[in-house]
């Protein structure tokens, strides 16, 4: 799969974010996935996940005050 | 270097060494038995001094959990990490706090506490833990199922500033209170009161209690520390970080308990505790499920109100509603078990829980 996917996991509770990048990197296998977050804690935790799986991850502050993270693999 | 520390894998470790070390230490300077920190106790403590109920053995304003807002909020705010949000399904969050509080107060502890227990030697703590893991587990169940509360979104700025307002009233109650009425008989006629004898009227040295609440509440906002993410996690995605973090609380409050010799291993004549297997597994079962679905252990939920999270904040406000209503209708168990009422107040809360967990499915994500 190529195709880029976008995981929107902003104003999420704990753990949902996590559970919804991972639904999505199960699903993709490879490539890259998108995730936007609005808390360093969700950041923190969807990066320590996705590292766990042996994807790459970067993150940006995203311009509507959030993260936006690539994950990559 | 600390904060480097803190936000690592090992931040939650730390955390939980650093809590069981100065929970039994503010036993020793005069908190009630086993009950160093306890969210759910001291939430109680606080509806009762501001007469929402009126236990009169449980009445105190304990500094702790104005330490914990006050110190989360200042971490927050000196890391970037101060965010006001709001609008994740506030009302269901407000009656997950109230039966949070209400179970809680079946098993008499929070999470916390409960692990603090067990550090003390009660052993009744262990019905405890093992209510509250299949309470998480349950919990998991919806998680899976795709359960959430909706989303929140960024608020007024200053609606994060309202729990460490609040906080900061607290304290100030705490200092005049002395100064307010009694009656001929000396007992105070509010609008604030102190427990004369019973917890209530045991506690540290109110400032070593609040710096204790300031530190904690600074690591447990940098190292994200939640006793209810701990299980959750290890249960749902296989990691542990979290987890370790109860483990290492456990074990430094063993041996701080030991070197201050108040370990005392056994069921019966536990501090603040009764020996209902029963009621302690189920008050327990109760809170964990009503956690778990709101996101995070009742001292997390304290952290998070501090970081500017108004859901978090009424859910905090569930727990103190919680803890009146408990005392009032006879909910909450005392040292000879539990109340009159018990088990009509865990049916209605395990039924509420489970409404919510059935009711709020679906995706959000696009």
């Amino acid at each position: 799969m190529t195709g880029k996917i976008q995981v929107d996991a902003r104003g999420l509770s704990c753990p949902q974010p996590v559970l919804e990048t991972k639904a999505a990197l199960d699903s993709a296998k490879e490539g890259t996935v998108e995730v936007l977050v609005d808390t360093v804690t969700s950041r923190e935790n969807v990066l320590r996940l996705a590292s766990r799986l042996n994807w790459k991850g970067t993150w940006e502050e995203s311009e509507q005050g959030g993260f936006r993270i690539t994950l990559e693999k | 270097m600390v904060n480097r520390l803190l936000l690592s894998r090992l931040g939650p470790s730390l955390t939980g060494a650093v809590v069981g070390v100065l929970a039994p230490v503010l036993v020793f300077l005069g908190n009630p038995g086993n009950m160093g920190i306890c969210v759910a106790c001291f939430g109680r403590d606080i509806a009762g001094a501001l007469g929402f109920h009126r236990a009169a053995v449980v009445q105190y304003l304990r500094p702790e959990i104005a330490g914990f807002i006050l110190g989360s909020f200042i971490s927050a705010l000196a890391y970037r990490e101060y965010r006001p949000r709001a609008g994740s399904a506030p009302i269901i969050r407000f009656f997950l706090g109230v039966f949070a509080m209400i179970g809680a107060l079946i098993f008499l502890g929070c999470p916390w506490r409960a692990y603090l227990r067990l550090s003390g030697g009660d052993l009744n703590a262990l019905w405890g833990i093992a209510g509250l893991a299949s309470g998480v587990g349950i919990g998991i169940g919806f998680l899976w199922n795709g359960f959430n509360l909706g989303r929140s979104a960024p608020t007024a700025k200053a609606s994060g500033m309202v729990m460490p307002a609040l906080s900061i009233l607290l304290l100030a109650l705490l200092l005049l209170a002395p100064q307010f009425g009694r009656d001929a008989a000396g007992l105070p006629t509010g609008p604030i009161f102190f427990s004369k004898e019973g917890p209530g009227s045991m506690h540290a040295p109110a400032f070593i209690a609040l710096g204790v609440g300031l530190l904690v509440g600074w690591m447990a906002q940098r190292s994200r520390f939640c006793t209810v993410g701990a299980l959750r996690d290890l249960f749902m995605l296989k990691d542990p970080h979290l987890f370790y973090g109860i483990i290492t609380l456990v074990i430094a409050a063993i041996g701080t308990n030991v070197a201050l010799g108040q370990f005392k291993l056994g069921f019966t004549g536990q501090p603040v505790a009764h020996t209902n297997a029963l009621w302690n597994f189920l008050g327990m079962l109760l809170s964990g499920l009503a956690f778990t679905l709101a996101g995070g252990c009742p001292g997390r939920q304290l952290i998070m109100s501090g970081e500017g999270d108004n859901d978090a904040a009424v859910f905090v406000m569930g727990l103190v509603v919680g803890a009146g209503i408990a005392h009032n209708f006879g909910f909450a168990s005392g040292p000879k078990g539990p109340g009159p009422f018990a088990l009509a107040a865990f049916a209605t809360g395990m039924i509420f829980c489970l409404v919510v967990g059935f009711f709020n499915r679906g995706r959000v994500s696009a």
